[in-house]
């Protein structure tokens, strides 16, 4: 399989996460389509990598990885406090910063 | 050859189909199940793309750990709650839009490039590629300072969550607070979340 077909399935995953972080509310899902969207990345990095026939597009890859685990985490802790703090979980109704 | 394109195939169609139920499905449970179908899609990919460590570290990390922290935090929070009413009007028609013409610049911006590995397998490489010897070996050689950081990273969001997520007393709201001391049943022990709800 040549490499520009891993690209262009990652352009894809990747519209498709940024529709879905566009067009969603919940918070939730949001991160969802954050986490299509960094594996839209990942999978480019691992095809560039496969491309060059060097590992460094791997460790960036995984180190990614670690970085949407973090991301989750923090996200979804965000999440269980305002469900406990009885917020709407709706990302459209927590606006108070909002300038 | 043939095999692996028609695995090709197979994969992306479940990654692309999980994609699309992740962004598409109106229960949250769902699109966590749908996200969790396109993750092993992509590590068949990987595998395609012989990052043998990377499409294990996705099955097991990700589909398998991630994954289940998104189904608790949705079975805690209630889960299929998301108001049927169409979202604000212009996003809806204008999400789509914007996806499409960044999806069609991005092609472009790829296959308008004049980088000739695009067009090809890439070179060979030997059996131990993406192999965990070899990503461990880079780990701790090259990329040593960002293996620290990450992990640096990975504890400062341990702690973060801990604190976000605990229960605090004194951030809540003051006729809130009152309530719920009025409340007789809201101030025992052993009664979660839910039952202070009630005191509202």
């Amino acid at each position: 399989m040549n490499v520009e077909w891993f690209v262009v399935l990652s352009a894809m995953i990747f519209a498709i996460g940024a529709a879905g972080v566009l067009t969603r509310r919940s918070p939730l899902v949001i991160l969802l389509c954050l986490e299509l969207m960094l594996n839209a990345g990942n999978l480019a990095l691992i095809a560039f990598s496969r491309m060059w026939g060097n590992g460094d597009g791997q460790v960036f890859a995984l180190i990614v990885m670690v970085v949407a685990a973090c991301e989750v985490v923090i996200g979804l802790g965000i999440i269980v406090a305002m469900y406990r703090r009885r917020l709407k979980i709706d990302v459209d109704s927590v606006s108070e910063l909002r300038g | 050859m043939f095999f692996e394109q028609l695995l090709f195939f197979i994969a992306g169609i479940a990654a692309l189909g999980g994609a699309f139920g992740v962004v598409t499905l109106r229960n949250q449970f769902y699109s966590v199940l749908s996200l969790i179908a396109h993750l092993l899609g992509l590590a068949v990919l990987f595998l395609l793309l012989t990052a043998e460590f990377l499409a294990a570290a996705q099955v097991v990390v990700y589909a398998g750990a991630v994954m289940v922290l998104y189904l608790f935090v949705v079975a805690y929070i209630g889960g299929a709650d998301e108001p049927l009413r169409p979202e604000s009007g212009l996003l809806r028609v204008l999400g789509p839009v914007v996806a499409l013409v960044l999806f069609l610049e991005l092609s472009i911006a790829v296959l308008g490039s004049s980088l000739n590995g695009l067009g090809s397998r890439g070179p060979d490489v030997g059996p131990g590629f993406g192999s965990p010897a070899q990503i461990g070996e880079l780990l701790l050689n090259r990329f040593l300072l960002p293996f620290e950081a990450a992990s640096f990273l990975l504890l400062v969001a341990a702690v973060g969550a801990v604190v976000m997520a605990r229960k605090r007393r004194g951030l809540e709201e003051p006729e809130a607070a009152a309530v719920t001391l009025g409340d007789p049943m809201a101030g025992k022990p052993g009664i979660g979340a839910r039952g202070e709800g009630k005191a509202y």
